[in-house]
């Protein structure tokens, strides 16, 4: 058992493909971090992402990302974005997705779920919260910068 | 150091104000890269006030630091110089591609054939494609054929894009048998356009 336990945590440093991921990187430029937890994991292409995971990118950073209902979201440079909830249900595409940009830059496509459902897709910044009715959109949130 | 003490001060009597500065944002509703499609977004600030509805091109919704609100709109220039890195990073739009079948075989027509190479030429820009190859039929025959046909089909799409080079671990396939018709007929008929597998790709 103990034997298992250890692999499976193995697997999931490595970032492999699991069945609880919601998402992939499919892009990954410059210094890409997964916060998962206590954990900070080094993002590459293939890297498995997971409800709860805080992406972060550097200053020469970037990434995108697929998740399973055909949502893609891409954060820029110098950038904290967290997946704090996603669910989807294939059969009726049912589900729900709140991402929070703590800092930097955003670009995203909605995906089925919104189309099911123009409520389920939510951003939130520190200054506003965004619902996603559809389709393409950006978001900066600029901590350095006060207009 | 004198300097560094007042702007911690000057903090701390902000951030118990509640005319506190916030946290700049800036929200724009960009048209659609794959179709031109102008979407809508809604527009919340956290301290209260309206919800706006942003739904033009490069229309956007500005959170400035003193807590102001304004809806405005950007150049597409605009967009580009504050996004352009972070665009570019977006990976490619899930896409559907349907090819045909000759009647009874796992053989593609020859339009489909050179439409594979397009469908090819796709593929290939995707780093890590998930690939899912999903076999359909027409109605000529039994359940159990068409099920072993479709799959047949699914197989052989399956098999040519990894001789084109797709590792094979990225792509499913599967057979729908005569189950999901793309044109309603009735069974036994014979019909071009229900003999097809459906490529769809993320």
């Amino acid at each position: 058992m103990r034997k298992i336990l250890i692999l499976l945590a193995a697997l999931g440093f490595a970032g492999s493909a699991l069945a609880s991921d919601i998402g992939l990187v499919k892009v990954a430029k410059g210094a890409v971090q997964i916060q998962r937890g206590t954990a900070k994991i080094p993002a590459t292409v293939g890297t498995g992402l997971q409800q709860a995971d805080v992406v972060i990118t550097g200053a020469d950073g970037s990434a995108g990302i697929t998740f399973t209902d055909n949502s893609l979201v891409s954060v820029g440079p110098n950038s904290v974005f967290a997946i704090d909830k996603y669910r989807f249900d294939t059969t009726t595409h049912a589900g729900e997705f709140e991402g929070n940009l703590k800092q930097g830059r955003l670009a995203a496509v909605s995906g089925k779920m919104v189309k099911q459902s123009p409520d389920s897709m939510k951003i939130r910044t520190p200054s506003a919260i965004m619902g996603v009715r559809g389709t393409e959109f950006v978001v900066q949130v600029d901590e350095t910068k006060k207009n | 150091m004198v300097r560094y003490l007042w702007l911690f001060a000057a903090a701390l009597v902000a951030a118990g104000c509640a005319c506190a500065p916030v946290t700049p944002a800036l929200f724009v509703v960009v048209p659609d890269a794959a179709d031109g499609h102008i979407g809508k977004i809604v527009v919340k600030p956290n301290g209260g006030g309206e919800e706006r509805v942003i739904n033009t091109a490069y229309g956007a919704e500005r959170v400035r630091g003193d807590g102001r609100v304004e809806t405005t709109r950007l150049s597409e220039g605009e967009v580009k110089a504050i996004f352009g890195p972070t665009m570019d990073a977006l990976p490619g739009r899930a896409m559907s591609y349907t090819l045909y079948f000759l009647e009874g075989k796992d053989e593609l027509t020859d339009t489909s054939k050179v439409e594979l190479d397009k469908v090819f030429a796709d593929l290939k820009h995707r780093p890590l494609p998930d690939i899912v190859v999903i076999g359909h039929t027409d109605t000529v025959g039994g359940l159990e054929y068409n099920d072993r046909l479709s799959r047949a089909r699914a197989d052989r799409l399956r098999e040519m894009l990894v001789g084109l080079g797709i590792p094979a671990d990225r792509i499913q396939a599967a057979g729908r048998g005569k189950r999901e018709l793309l044109v309603p007929t009735e069974d036994n008929i014979s019909e071009p356009r229900n003999r097809r597998v459906e490529i769809n790709v993320r």
